[in-house]
């Protein structure tokens, strides 16, 4: 554990090294990630500006809801968004180069080409969540505010595992790196909106089953004071570090059993 | 060789070029799947609020959101395609065997990218427009015309699109990397295209505004033309007219690119 944390931080600030050299265009690529996050949010204000509220919700939940996920996204993203890569070095045998280097390969593949571009992705949630809370008028509690801290390490902490799970997979579908989006751009793009828009059975999916319900619904209405839409209990909401824990477990598992499976393209 | 029929091979590979991987397509068929469902049903709750909102009713905006979906990749609104590779060109200098060649860069890659946009349009296309309608109400016309006239409006809509990014490709003979162009170029279709939220819903002025602006024809432009929400031939005549401008703003700085074009090494 301790030297792959030490391995990825040095290839990262190796990486970063690398990123400063270009200055300029360091700048550009972070306002772009910026700019192509905002889009997002830009879209729901464009609905708000047709109607009032969604599924329930007025403007200032549902920032709520984005800025909460869009920020624990981004800290995922940060960390191990080079992840996707992994098909790409299974296909072409660059991954043998990684297995021969004294360092574990998760860290390696996950600080591959580390894109510090990427923190325009978090200014940009943590930019609306501020919104979100100044706008919200609510009366903060220690616990609310306990809550959202925990919504957000928990929540990166469900997407990394999302990740690392995906990456598992690449090594049986090699071609099908996409599909991995479906669970990371796509969960962040379902999670922005409130949970009421959706059909139950895709409520109980998200819960039960992949649960990036944890990652700010149950947090985020515990906090608004809102029911969530199935009959859950009411100590749910201070459950995602556990189900957090639970998914990185899994990821792991799955990483391990996905990298004893590699067989090289070698001849 | 006649030109048509080079054309016609540049094409054909361009098509066989996308449809070899077929592992990644059904990985990108489920993935467009994904976001279609999450994107229905926020305008489910969108259209419950306003009906009839921008004009739409509820069937009919669900139907933008699927048929969306099948066409992003044809009408390349995230870009993608050939840019990537005509700038690696560029900058590496390969793009200088290009011009030697006795057929036209523009033409070439044309052809190339409307070969492409058939496979994209067959494989990405189909299946996530058949899955939203075995889910949703999907407002989707009974006469065989309207199918008709619609992919005569993607196919236009493929070409204002290539004639944008071709622009935006050859800006690398200025800036050498063009990752960024590419990227604000990709943004700036996701918002004008309508791929972000119809146009038709946008507010007052911006709302007319983008409707007049060419990346309207890539998307918007079909999809009215398939929900019988607008006539085919004036949506034509405009993708026509934009297709036309833009090609020959491509054309205009192909020939300053070339004139500048240094190739290096020996």
């Amino acid at each position: 554990m301790y030297e792959g944390l030490r391995a990825y931080g040095l290839i990262t600030a190796m990486w970063i090294r690398s990123t400063m050299a270009y200055r300029a265009s360091f700048v550009m690529t972070t306002l772009g990630n910026f700019a192509a996050t905002g889009l997002d949010f830009v879209a729901i204000m464009l609905m708000f500006s047709r109607i009032d509220s969604l599924g329930g919700y007025r403007l200032p939940e549902v920032a709520f809801l984005y800025g909460l996920s869009a920020t624990a996204f981004g800290f995922a993203d940060l960390v191990l968004g080079s992840m996707d890569r992994l098909g790409r070095r299974v296909r072409d045998g660059t991954l043998d180069t990684l297995l021969v280097r004294p360092a574990p390969v998760l860290a390696q593949v996950a600080a591959d080409r580390f894109g510090l571009r990427r923190l325009g992705r978090i200014v940009q949630g943590v930019l609306v969540l501020g919104y979100a809370v100044a706008s919200l008028d609510l009366a903060w509690t220690p616990s609310k505010v306990l809550m959202v801290l925990l919504a957000l390490l928990s929540g990166a902490a469900i997407f990394c595992a999302v990740f690392v799970a995906g990456a598992a997979f690449q090594f049986v579908a090699q071609d099908a790196s996409e599909v991995q989006n479906s669970f990371t751009y796509g969960g962040q793009t379902l999670l922005q909106y409130p949970p009421t828009v959706f059909a139950k059975e895709l409520v109980r999916g998200v819960t039960f089953v992949l649960p990036l319900a944890f990652v700010n619904w149950l947090p985020a209405l515990y906090v608004l004071g809102r029911p969530y839409p199935l009959d859950l209990p009411a100590w749910l909401a201070f459950a995602p570090p556990l189900v957090a824990a639970a998914c990185c477990a899994l990821a792991m598992l799955a990483w391990r059993a996905g990298l004893r499976s590699y067989r090289s393209t070698g001849s | 060789m006649g030109t048509g029929r080079l054309y016609a091979a540049v094409a054909a590979s361009g098509f066989r070029r996308y449809a070899t991987y077929r592992t990644a397509t059904a990985a990108g068929v489920f993935t467009n799947s994904v976001f279609g469902l999450i994107l229905a049903y926020t305008y489910l709750a969108v259209w419950n609020e306003r009906p009839h909102l921008g004009g739409y009713d509820q069937s009919q905006a669900l139907t933008f959101v699927w048929v969306s979906q099948g066409l992003l990749m044809t009408v390349a609104v995230f870009g993608g395609g050939f840019e990537e590779e005509l700038i690696e060109r560029i900058r590496t200098g390969d793009v200088a065997v290009d011009l030697y060649r006795p057929v036209d860069l523009q033409g070439w890659w044309l052809a190339s990218d409307l070969g492409r946009a058939l496979f994209h349009l067959l494989g990405r296309g189909v299946v996530p427009l058949v899955f939203g309608a075995l889910l949703f109400p999907l407002a989707l016309p009974a006469s065989p015309l309207t199918w008709v006239a619609f992919v005569l409006a993607v196919g236009l809509g493929v070409v204002v699109s290539f004639a944008i990014r071709f622009v935006v490709a050859l800006s690398a003979f200025w800036l050498l990397d063009g990752a960024g162009v590419a990227q604000l170029a990709g943004l700036t279709a996701v918002f004008c295209s309508g791929m972000l939220l119809p146009l038709n819903v946008f507010p007052g002025t911006l709302g007319e505004v983008v409707r007049l602006l060419p990346w309207s024809a890539l998307l918007q432009a079909p999809v009215d033309v398939l929900l019988g929400a607008a006539d085919p031939l004036p949506t034509y005549g405009f993708q026509i007219a934009w297709a036309v401008v833009l090609l020959g703003v491509g054309r205009l700085v192909q020939s300053a690119a070339t004139r500048r074009v240094v190739v290096q090494g020996g």
